[in-house]
């Protein structure tokens, strides 16, 4: 038996984006590592990349948390961008219609090299 | 890559094992479909339509969580959880309707419900989500709030509690003109009497409901004040208004 865990690392990338990585699960309980990251973007942070490879458990408290999310970014101007999802978590963006939002990316290169282009 | 690097970690509740919700979610559909429509049921405002999360409403985001503390049960919080999708309906007030076969992922729900003026407003749900300790919908297009709602039930200091959380927007501008006058106070008695409603099936000593509102998104999506043409309220009141004529058309032709 194993504690559930949400594990949250930020990688600045340039001064306007940085790369979210989320790892474990993503719940209603996941509130306190998420916003944590996402406080590290600063305003001068134009784009936040949500990195699910290491995704592993999300219920819809999680779902609420990246609209929470999302809302956020957009008060400030960002764009929210999430790569690394398997198919799974990709139906349930299409689901919960947040893939109208959020734009998804296969990898973090392709969703950096959207930004630039 | 600059030198930004944090991490944070925090520990949910619950110590299982690696954990999966592959079944737990619902397929995604292009539109909503009834297969059944029970008895007395009015199936308007539901077949075809898509679902609405909160980034598809009009008015300000809110977040409100009802949560009530059931004093005595000794039950697991799943318990809990298996009993309220068991009886999901019959915790709603009275000249509510909520019709369906069973809270599973991806089963759509037919709604009746009483409103202003005694109209039966016909809108409907889809369960997205539904594991042992929770349950989430999100609404039809047309329906009084984009978003979705979960229901829940935890331990916290050795009480079991149950809770409903809604991350909802009015889904256009006549719902959310409707909202401080009519909308919040249906939604509030809704909830609450279904905690207690859900509190007294467990014959548990119930505590006040608890009600906390979080604007979470002040500005209203002005790109969805389209959503007006979809209004299940509207839509329903035509569709009551016109009743005698439907009525004298079924006549006509089954005289013919």
């Amino acid at each position: 038996m194993t504690a559930a865990t949400t594990t949250t690392a930020a990688d600045r990338i340039d001064e306007r984006t940085i790369v979210i990585r989320v790892r474990g699960d993503v719940t209603a309980a996941s509130e306190q590592p998420l916003m944590a990251a996402y406080a590290q973007a600063g305003e001068k942070t134009r784009a936040i990349v949500l990195d699910f490879t290491g995704l592993d458990y999300m219920n819809s408290g999680g779902i609420g948390l990246l609209v929470t999310l999302l809302v956020r970014a957009n008060r400030q101007k960002q764009k929210l961008l999430a790569c690394g999802l398997n198919d799974h978590y990709r139906q349930i963006f299409e689901l919960t219609r947040l893939d109208e939002a959020i734009t998804i990316h296969d990898s973090e290169a392709d969703a950096l090299a959207a930004l630039k282009a | 890559m600059t030198d930004l690097k944090d991490e944070q970690q925090a520990t949910a509740a619950g110590t299982e094992g690696r954990r999966t919700d592959a079944t737990f979610w619902a397929a995604p559909e292009a539109a909503l479909t009834v297969r059944d429509v029970p008895t007395g049921a009015t199936n308007l405002n539901v077949d075809g339509r898509r679902l609405v999360g909160p980034l598809q409403g009009f008015g300000q985001l809110w977040q409100k969580t009802y949560r009530i503390r059931l004093v005595g049960l000794t039950t697991a919080p799943g318990d809990v959880v298996r009993e309220w999708k068991a009886n999901y309906a019959r915790f709603w007030p009275k000249g509510n309707r909520f019709y369906t076969p069973a809270i599973t992922p991806g089963a759509v729900a037919l709604i009746n419900a009483e409103s202003v003026g005694r109209v039966q407003v016909a809108t409907g749900i889809r369960v997205i989500y539904a594991d042992a300790e929770s349950f989430a919908f999100m609404n039809a297009a047309g329906h009084p709030a984009a978003g979705m709602a979960t229901f829940s039930a935890d331990r916290q200091d050795d009480v079991i509690c149950a809770q409903v959380q809604v991350l909802i927007r009015a889904n256009d501008p006549f719902y959310d003109l409707m909202l401080p006058i009519y909308g919040q106070r249906a939604e509030d008695a809704i909830w609450t009497y279904t905690l207690r409603a859900l509190a007294a099936h467990f014959g548990a000593t119930a505590t006040d409901v608890s009600i906390d509102r979080v604007v979470v998104d002040r500005h209203r999506n002005w790109s969805q004040a389209k959503n007006i043409w979809q209004n299940a309220a509207i839509r329903s009141g035509l569709y009551m208004v016109f009743a005698p004529l439907r009525w004298l058309r079924r006549t006509v032709r089954g005289s013919r």
